[in-house]
């Protein structure tokens, strides 16, 4: 029961700061563009607007398009309840929960009818289907130094290798694919040459796109919080006083916001790339892994 | 001397009980699908080809006898041939038995040689004789007679390169069956390299597995990678056969490497992996073929571009394959996820315990096999995207009704299998490494895979669990939590309304993204192995004024072009020339005769 409370408890910190770090990103690239931009809460007034709005529904559409949202948002909560590493929380399993939420979203792209939706399918599938191996190696390298695929193992790295470092640059490259970023896709533009993610969800309106959306900011955050785990590994052990216990908790949380800040970095320097090339990208990051992989065979 | 003994041990059995329970919806499901599709005659014709054909592979899995056994490989291969060509008003069923019954008995070959090798040294057919003859046979015998085997089963289970009749033959024969060929028949190949090369033969060196691993990856992906391309429903299942024979090769391939490296535990637990993916493919894969058939039925069309919008008219089907979808493409916590988050463990507990170079060859088959499941992904949410949803691109499509009360039982059947098949997979855990202790010959008595009857634990001590039934409590619960945040908070009801259209007020199935357009990206991405072929042509009225535009796309399958039809050349070309032989004088063949004759005298005499 106890683990259940933590299971939940962490799941819930996670979807209540999620958002934050979407607003967190947008807030640093547009300072870095001499902006002042939109408060670093702008999504969670988005959340709240959405709820407030009419939904509209394509007339071509079936259940799959009304379903959607709910299994997409389970399977980012479920991903969420997995992270606190209990019994259930493995990583290669994490890679198949995100991928039952893509796969929704992508027949749902489809439903309406709408070309943008198909686009958008077509590429996401595109571009998931070739992080796969990339974000595999990953895992892979990273549990053959754990000698385990559970999640909770990754708090117990002690000292930062050769091997996890690449692991994680390669888990960055899955990252800026999986969470539709800059090179890789562009969550600000409504351009149909451009836009893979955005497209998908084109036709959702309303509260359905607003838990879509929290899927995706709950995604993003758990995915920058296995890379903040392999290249921090969770320095402050000691949970006796409160001081100790909420000093943990910040670092806890400011480790996953330095990975925003790199991924925010990363968005205003490059430009986006042609979508054939994201095959070159995906490449290099399996190249990575393999490497990775190498290093973690060696024990560097 | 020939024993007509019957088997009946634990490999025997699951695959028996794999037999079954495709074959009974399927011939649930012949019912509707033949009934008003053939004549009387012809129906006739099915049910006593489908009995003929089920009991065929059950003496497959059952003969201790490897004489026997070769009898009724051949009968499984003639009546599947016949089952191939039954729609024989088709010019395309005809060639396509034909390929088909030029390949299995091109793989008979090779298994009648690896058998007389085996007789050579046990000097009798039966399975335990030979058993015990292996283990005085010298290890170059051993090797070939493993090739061979490996060619002979590997042309029946459809590895790249010998898959080339699985595309034309599996969507060829009518879909109940095409489900029990595909979902069964080319199991039976696992089911003789089990046999034969594991249990019997025994694993002597550790290229063995590797190479059952590399041709696994191989056929991994060059299955999915050509399932994506294809458009017709039944073909693109047919090439996703062979994918999943690839993944279930991994399995195998994998235990026999561990065996070689004197790791039991880990031979047992990757050999129940492919097991498990064994009997999922059968289940799924019979599903879809059910319900591809249902489709065909349906609306006479097996092309998906002229399809769409079923899930309207046909919501229960829609179901069966999108259930079926979800299971192929590995998504929790049905039961592909299962099997291929086994595989993967396998992969990663191997690597864990080999040494040197060994790690990195497992990690990158995990890589690859995790680019299968993501393609696999892809390729079903093409198939049942443009078949179901949105809609409908043809007449064909629009007036499709839903089937039959006996098809659907059938597919019914097999969907309520592909859940109970993830859910319940401790005890079918369980139950398979039963199976894999007996082919193996290893003791499995100390060995757990489970922490409960819940959590599945693939090595004791190792921190690795996973729990289907939670994951799926989970999913529910979570679900739940958002309707409930949606019920709650969108206060609205939605309106109905058009598809945004950019202004162009005429939204149609014709603006729908296509088949061919949704698989574009990885036709470019691995266009250095499709080679794909394009042609566009401006058809105009004047020539200010291009009245319409023609466009043309398709692959070129590699294996075709630079192994088969080289190959087909050089049979035609050599039988041209020992056409010369046969001018058609009778005096000449008489001379032929009398030169025999002599050439035997003297033959018998010096010899």
């Amino acid at each position: 029961m106890m683990k259940i409370t933590l299971i939940l408890m962490q799941a819930a910190i996670f979807i209540g700061l999620a958002p934050f770090l979407s607003g967190l990103i947008a807030k640093i690239k547009n300072n870095i563009r001499m902006r002042k931009g939109q408060s670093v809460f702008q999504p969670y007034y988005n959340l709240v607007k959405l709820f407030s709005k009419q939904e509209v529904i394509s007339e071509a559409s079936s259940w799959i398009f009304r379903a959607t949202p709910f299994i997409v948002i389970a399977s980012s909560l479920v991903a969420a309840m997995l992270i606190p590493g209990q019994r259930m929380g493995d990583l290669l399993a994490l890679i198949f929960v995100f991928a039952l939420g893509r796969f929704f979203l992508a027949l749902a792209g489809l439903d309406t009818g709408s070309s943008f939706g198909g686009m958008g399918a077509s590429r996401e599938m595109f571009i998931s289907s070739l992080a796969e191996p990339a974000l595999c190696l990953a895992i892979f390298s990273i549990s053959l130094q754990l000698g385990t695929t559970n999640i909770s193992a990754l708090g117990g790295i002690r000292a930062v290798s050769v091997s996890s470092i690449l692991a994680a640059i390669t888990l960055f490259f899955v990252t800026i694919a999986e969470t539709s970023r800059v090179p890789v896709d562009n969550q600000e533009t409504h351009l149909e040459l451009t836009m893979v993610h955005e497209a998908m969800v084109l036709e959702y309106s309303g509260g359905s796109l607003a838990l879509i959306e929290m899927a995706s900011y709950i995604k993003q955050m758990i995915l920058f919080f296995l890379i903040a785990q392999i290249v921090f590994p969770v320095g402050l052990r000691g949970m006796s006083s409160l001081t100790q216990t909420s000093l943990w908790v910040l670092w806890y949380f400011a480790r996953i916001a330095v990975i925003a800040v790199m991924v925010a970095i990363v968005e205003v320097s490059v430009a986006k790339m042609r979508l054939f090339r994201v095959a070159d990208f995906l490449g290099f990051a399996f190249a990575l892994g393999i490497i990775a992989t190498v290093c973690a065979m060696l024990g560097v | 001397m020939v024993n007509f003994n019957l088997l009946f041990d634990p490999l025997s059995i699951f695959f028996l009980f794999v037999i079954f329970i495709i074959s009974l919806p399927s011939a649930v499901y012949s019912l509707g699908y033949l009934k008003g599709e053939y004549s009387q005659g012809k129906v006739t014709l099915a049910w006593f080809l489908l009995s003929a054909f089920v009991l065929s592979m059950v003496l497959v899995v059952t003969v201790s006898n490897i004489f026997i056994f070769l009898v009724a490989w051949e009968i499984m291969s003639l009546v599947s041939y016949f089952l191939v060509v039954f729609d024989t008003e088709h010019e395309k069923s005809i060639q396509a038995g034909l390929i088909y019954i030029v390949m299995t008995h091109i793989g008979t070959a090779f298994l009648i040689a690896a058998f007389l090798v085996m007789y050579q040294y046990a000097h009798s057919f039966d399975f335990l004789a030979i058993k015990n003859a292996c283990q005085t046979m010298p290890s170059q015998v051993k090797n070939i007679v493993f090739i061979l085997l490996l060619i002979g089963f590997g042309t029946k289970a459809g590895i790249v390169p010998l898959h080339i009749w699985l595309p034309y033959a599996h969507p060829q024969a009518p879909s109940h069956i095409s489900s029990i060929m595909s979902g069964v028949m080319i199991k039976t190949a696992i089911y003789g390299l089990i046999r034969f090369v594991i249990s019997i033969l025994g694993v002597n060196s550790s290229w063995w597995g590797i190479l059952i691993l590399v041709l696994a990856v191989i056929s991994c992906l060059v299955g999915v990678i050509y399932a994506l391309m294809d458009h017709d429903i039944k073909r693109l299942l047919a090439y996703h056969s062979v994918e999943n024979i690839g993944i279930i090769l991994l399995g195998v391939g994998l235990s026999m490497f561990f065996i070689n490296k004197g790791m039991p535990y880990l031979a047992v637990f990757s050999l129940i992996a492919g097991l498990y993916h064994l009997v999922n493919h059968a289940v799924f894969k019979g599903l879809l073929f059910l319900c591809a058939g249902s489709v065909y039925k349906a609306t006479g069309t097996r092309d998906i571009e002229k399809l769409g919008g079923l899930i309207k008219k046909m919501p229960q089907t829609a179901i069966y394959f999108l259930i079926g979808a979800m299971g192929i493409s590995a998504l929790p916590p049905l039961n592909g996820f299962v099997s291929e988050w086994l595989t993967l463990q396998a992969f990663f507990l191997g690597a864990f315990s080999a040494i040197g170079g060994s790690k990195l060859f497992l990690g990158v088959c995990a890589g690859m096999l995790a680019l299968t499941g993501g393609l696999a992904a892809a390729c079903f949410v093409k198939a049942f995207g443009i078949t179901f949803l949105a809609l409908p691109r043809s007449r064909h499509a629009e007036e499709a009704k839903e089937v039959s009360f006996s098809m659907k039982a059938g597919m019914f059947f097999l969907a309520v299998l592909t859940i109970i098949f993830g859910l319940a997979a401790v005890p079918i855990m369980g139950l398979l490494a039963k199976v894999a202790g007996a082919s193996t010959g290893i003791d499995i008595g100390n060995m757990r895979f489970s922490l409960n009857n819940l959590i599945i634990n693939p090595q004791v001590g190792k921190n690795i669990y996973l729990s289907t039934p939670l994951l799926a409590l989970a999913l529910v619960a979570s679900a739940a939590a958002g309707f409930s945040v949606y019920l709650l908070f969108a206060r609205l009801k939605p309106v109905s309304y058009k598809t945004w259209d950019c202004g162009y007020y005429k939204l149609e199935a014709r603006n729908e993204y296509t088949a061919t357009a949704f698989s574009k990206p990885f036709r470019i991405a691995f266009s250095f192995f499709l080679m794909p072929y394009r042609k566009t042509q401006k058809i105009r009225d004047s020539f200010y004024h291009v009245k319409s535009f023609a466009y043309e796309t398709h692959t070129i399958s590699v294996f075709k072009k630079y192994i088969y039809a080289p190959l087909v050349a050089l049979v035609f070309k050599s039988a041209s020339f020992m056409r010369r032989i046969q001018p058609g004088s009778i005096h000449l063949y008489l001379a032929y005769i009398f030169a025999a004759l002599l050439f035997l005298i003297i033959f018998m005499q010096k010899f």
